[in-house]
């Protein structure tokens, strides 16, 4: 049910953020999924489909291979952090982690080690290291500068889900507004400009307007 | 005078269009504004992405 703490105003447009921390979590699983929830359909869509999009374009080019936990001495995967912005689509990593992590021993992979779901997510055999022949260097090798690019096509994707998941909790961020638009207030070319200024402005993207 | 194919700038395409409708989406609410600062933003990064570019080429050319 609204109430004056939950409704903003922006762009003209009365907004129902419901409850924030929920639009917040179902943001992170599902990118635009908090948008869907709090009825903002347009930008669940456009957040859904650029999100989903740059991350599963990123995982294809890299092979499939670039989405992985794993932090084991000469494989430390920090992009995973970024990664895992894009929520449930980057779980799987973690449990491949996790049973990779159950067949090392001494930073050595098992013999008896198999990958869960076809090695769908899996880190690296171990051992990995810097500058000599392993499973990683494989994969630069045949991926090529799709390896990379994919790496980071996927850490971006993560890093935009997190201005999205703000956005489902507390609403568009303001926008600066510069000297430049502001001066000629009643210049008919520059109306369109100005409007969306003046919504900043007059604080329509703080919840605390209507409160 | 580019050591890579430039193929490979191709995938800054659909990086720019994702970025810049997301970052205008998580300011407005209004799609025609949402649309209208999208593109401004593609073109200041295309610009300044641009001039690194040149400034690069131009010391690749002087060294």
């Amino acid at each position: 049910m609204a109430n004056s703490e939950t409704v903003i105003q922006v762009d003209s447009q009365r907004i129902d953020l419901k409850n924030r921390s929920l639009a917040a979590l179902l943001a992170w699983l599902l990118p635009g999924a908090g948008h869907f929830y709090q009825g903002r359909h347009t930008k669940g869509s456009l957040y859904l489909v650029c999100i989903l999009t740059t991350w599963m374009l990123g995982f294809a080019l890299g092979g499939g291979h670039v989405v992985y936990a794993s932090w084991q001495p000469g494989d430390r995967r920090w992009h995973y952090i970024l990664q895992a912005g894009v929520g449930a689509a980057a779980l799987p990593a973690l449990i491949q982690g996790n049973h990779m992590r159950k067949h090392t021993n001494k930073g050595i992979t098992s013999k008896s080690y198999e990958p869960r779901w076809g090695g769908f997510m899996a880190p690296p055999h171990r051992p990995v290291i810097e500058d000599n022949t392993d499973e990683v260097s494989a994969w630069y090798a045949t991926y090529g500068a799709g390896y990379e690019m994919g790496t980071w096509y996927t850490m971006i994707a993560g890093l935009l889900n997190i201005l999205v998941i703000y956005d489902a909790y507390a609403g568009p961020l303001a926008v600066p507004i510069s000297g430049r638009k502001k001066k000629d207030d009643d210049s008919d070319d520059n109306d369109d400009d100005n409007n969306a200024s003046e919504s900043a402005a007059t604080g329509e993207t703080n919840p605390e307007v209507n409160q | 005078m580019i050591s890579i194919s430039p193929t490979y700038l191709m995938y800054y395409i659909p990086l720019i269009i994702s970025i810049s409708l997301v970052f205008g989406a998580t300011r407005h609410e209004d799609t025609q504004t949402i649309l209208k600062h999208a593109f401004y933003t593609a073109r200041w990064i295309t610009g300044f992405m641009a001039i690194i570019f040149v400034i690069l080429l131009l010391i690749n050319w002087m060294v």
